[in-house]
């Protein structure tokens, strides 16, 4: 348990590191901090997947079965396909969204109970894990298409109404920042769909159905159509720039009610207690 | 030692004075060894652009450097001094440094930030080199400008927006479609600043160029210059599905494009981004255009308005370079200074160390029977004692050697010490 919080900890603070390299970078115009602000990103997410290798070998299972637990895990995911698409579009800005971001959901993990809760029984199978990664990807994406989505919506304006502010220099093309909003969406939709599936399987191993309407899977569904059509109306409309980055912010607004809301508002058997042995 | 210079600028003197004192970079071996030649001048420097022309000089005497290199400009040219003396400015000590920083960091250009005068002055102390005209002093400073040109580049924003309309187009272009390769730009009428405009378009990456006009004739003449091809003018509404920027001026008292027919075009492009420039005065496109989702329509005045803005940027940015140069003018300072007492307190040593040995000699022939290990105890506790008593003066003569009275105590220490004169002559 030491280990693991000294790791957590660690974690944490690189994370608020990174995030105030990029913040710095990006206000101060000074793009080598960003540059370090990568480099920290990188050591922080290996950091926390020795955090999740520690708790996986003393507690066992799947580490992401409370809330504590799982805002971590989402954090992780965050900042994994974040590298990856700075790999790929040099997003540097983009940075100082998904690092801060990352963090305080550290934060939130780190002020929600952490108990490592034990399985029922009935709910152990390897679709679980394969449920549980497949979503938080896909919801990892999606985060990251709302933040290029908010990121358009602010270039867009300022080359509308041709006033620019400092930000205009720092933010990618629209072009970029489209391509960045479709690729999260073309990665996060097959993602999710696959949670969806495979969380529908694993509903059959445990409770012999494949869907039962619990609050969660209602709303899941609803967002996943909303992605749906999203998906549709890019590939086959020509739906771009504006109108998709509007799409994709109301659709993760969604997606946040799902994950988040329904386990506080709505209850029903996703709900962490849920996952104990009753 | 002092740096000197002497110049004028499109700042103090009109294109028809600077023309005329301008040196060709073919003829310019002689111009330099006659500066160098000048009995208070040592190294020279000669820095010839169309905006400026300055002479750089090493001299112990600057006030008679500044007026034999006035002179010196004024007869090579086979003007009369008068003539040149109201547009010449000159500057020696700390303002001569700062004055060369500044221009090298493109402070005192005509566009604040351009890039073109760094590459100038290399290129004026790439000729010194070869003449042989520049020394110790020149070259260190020299260097010393080009480094704080870059410092001032890579550290401030001095030079990173679009200070031209054309540019200021190509630099919106960059962010909308980010890359311009593989993008088509149809030029609607044909406008100097249009045509000016597309060959930056066409350097940026742009490689399809179509052209309309009322004459066709003319149309293909440019589509012909930019390796394009020319559209009837009445059949270029079809073309435009095909464009991504659009350059407009034709001299058309309505509208040629309405925002209904670019309404129907974005829908057939799928809502790809389109950039419209309209140069045209009166207007060539319907603004209303510039409320559709894929448009991005800008006119003159638009784009002048973000060159005044990205102009007020670079002056913000000159304010923090200034900053940068300062703190660089002090450094290089303090090196000239220690250049003035470094051959006094080498005089100092010799001296001192002719005595020791002196001495230390006749105190070896009266005491017969020394061993080697007592002479070598005599030998450093000689040395010790001159050192000992060199390490103050010494210390101050640098530490006052930035100030202004510091050839007081070289004087002082030179006649105390009855050293020689060392190089005093230019």
């Amino acid at each position: 348990m030491g280990t693991m919080n000294l790791l957590f900890g660690a974690t944490t603070l690189i994370y608020l590191l990174a995030s105030i390299c990029y913040l710095v970078a990006m206000l101060g115009k000074r793009s080598q901090v960003g540059r370090a602000g990568r480099w920290m990103l990188l050591a922080g997410v290996i950091l926390h997947a020795a955090c999740f290798g520690v708790r996986h070998s003393t507690a066992g299972g799947t580490p992401v079965t409370s809330l504590h637990e799982s805002l971590a895990f989402f954090a992780w995911c965050l900042v994994l396909l974040f590298l990856l698409l700075d790999l790929r579009f040099h997003l540097s800005v983009m940075g100082a969204f998904a690092a801060p971001l990352a963090f305080l959901l550290m934060i939130a993990s780190a002020l929600s109970p952490n108990v490592v809760v034990q399985l029922n029984p009935v709910l152990k199978s390897w679709l679980f894990p394969v449920h549980i990664v497949f979503a938080f990807l896909g919801n990892a994406a999606f985060a990251l298409s709302f933040g290029a989505g908010v990121m358009y919506l602010i270039q867009n304006r300022m080359l509308k109404s041709k006033r620019f502010t400092g930000l205009y220099q720092l933010l990618p093309s629209l072009d970029i920042l489209d391509r960045v909003n479709y690729t999260c969406l073309s990665v996060g939709f097959p993602l999710m769909t696959l949670g969806i599936i495979s969380g529908a399987f694993w509903a059959n191993t445990a409770w012999g159905t494949y869907w039962s309407w619990d609050p969660k899977e209602t709303w899941a569904l609803i967002t996943w159509f909303l992605y749906a059509a999203l998906l549709h109306g890019r590939l086959t409309v020509g739906w771009r720039g504006r109108k998709a980055a509007i799409f994709s912010i109301i659709a993760f607004i969604f997606l946040l009610f799902t994950f988040l809301g329904v386990n506080l508002l709505l209850g029903g058997y996703h709900t962490f207690e849920a996952f104990a042995i009753l | 030692m002092n740096i000197v210079i002497v110049g004028l600028s499109h700042k103090t003197a009109p294109v028809e004075i600077r023309e005329k004192v301008a040196f060709s970079p073919a003829e310019i071996e002689h111009p330099l060894k006659q500066l160098l030649a000048l009995p208070s001048v040592s190294e020279a420097v000669i820095v010839s652009t169309c905006n400026r022309v300055e002479l750089y000089g090493i001299s112990r005497q600057p006030d008679v450097a500044i007026m034999e290199m006035k002179q010196f400009l004024a007869q090579s040219h086979g003007l009369e001094s008068d003539v040149l003396a109201p547009h010449l400015y000159d500057f020696s000590g700390a303002e001569a440094i700062v004055h060369v920083l500044r221009v090298a960091s493109s402070l005192d250009s005509m566009m604040i930030g351009e890039p073109q005068i760094l590459g100038q002055i290399k290129t004026a102390y790439g000729y010194a080199c070869e003449y042989k005209t520049v020394g110790l002093i020149l070259n260190r400073f020299l260097r010393k400008a080009f480094s704080v040109a870059k410092r001032v580049r890579s550290e401030t924003a001095i030079a990173s927006n679009a200070v031209s309309v054309s540019f200021a187009a190509v630099e919106l272009a960059r962010k909308i479609f980010d890359s311009l390769e593989n993008k088509t730009v149809m030029l609607i009428g044909a406008g100097e600043m249009c045509e000016l405009a597309a060959k930056h378009f066409i350097n940026n990456g742009v490689s399809n160029v179509l052209v309309t006009n009322r004459t066709f004739s003319r149309a293909e003449r440019l589509a012909e210059e930019f390796n394009g091809t020319a559209v009837s003018f009445e059949n270029f509404r079809e073309q435009l599905h095909r464009v991504d920027i659009v350059l407009s001026s034709t001299g058309a008292p309505d509208y040629v494009l309405g925002a209904k027919k670019l309404k129907a075009v974005c829908k057939e492009r799928r809502y790809k981004p389109m950039f419209l420039i309209d140069i045209a005065v009166p207007r060539d496109i319907d603004p209303a255009a510039n409320k559709l989702d894929s448009i991005y329509l800008y006119d003159v005045d638009d784009l002048q308005g973000v060159v005044q803005a990205n102009l007020k940027e670079r002056q913000k940015e000159a304010a923090k370079a200034e900053l940068i140069i300062n703190e660089e003018v002090g450094q290089f300072q303090r090196w000239l200074a220690t250049l003035e007492v470094k051959p006094t307190i080498v005089a100092l040593r010799q001296k001192m160390e002719q005595v020791r040995q002196g001495e230390v000699e006749k105190t070896f022939s009266n005491l017969n029977g020394l061993n080697a290990k007592e002479r070598k105890a005599i030998e450093s506790m000689s040395s010790a004692i001159i050192n000992k008593i060199l390490h103050h003066p010494t210390h101050v003569l640098k530490q006052t050697s930035t100030e202004d009275d510091s050839s007081l105590y070289l004087d002082a220490v030179r006649t105390l010490f009855d050293l020689p004169d060392v190089d005093r002559q230019k």
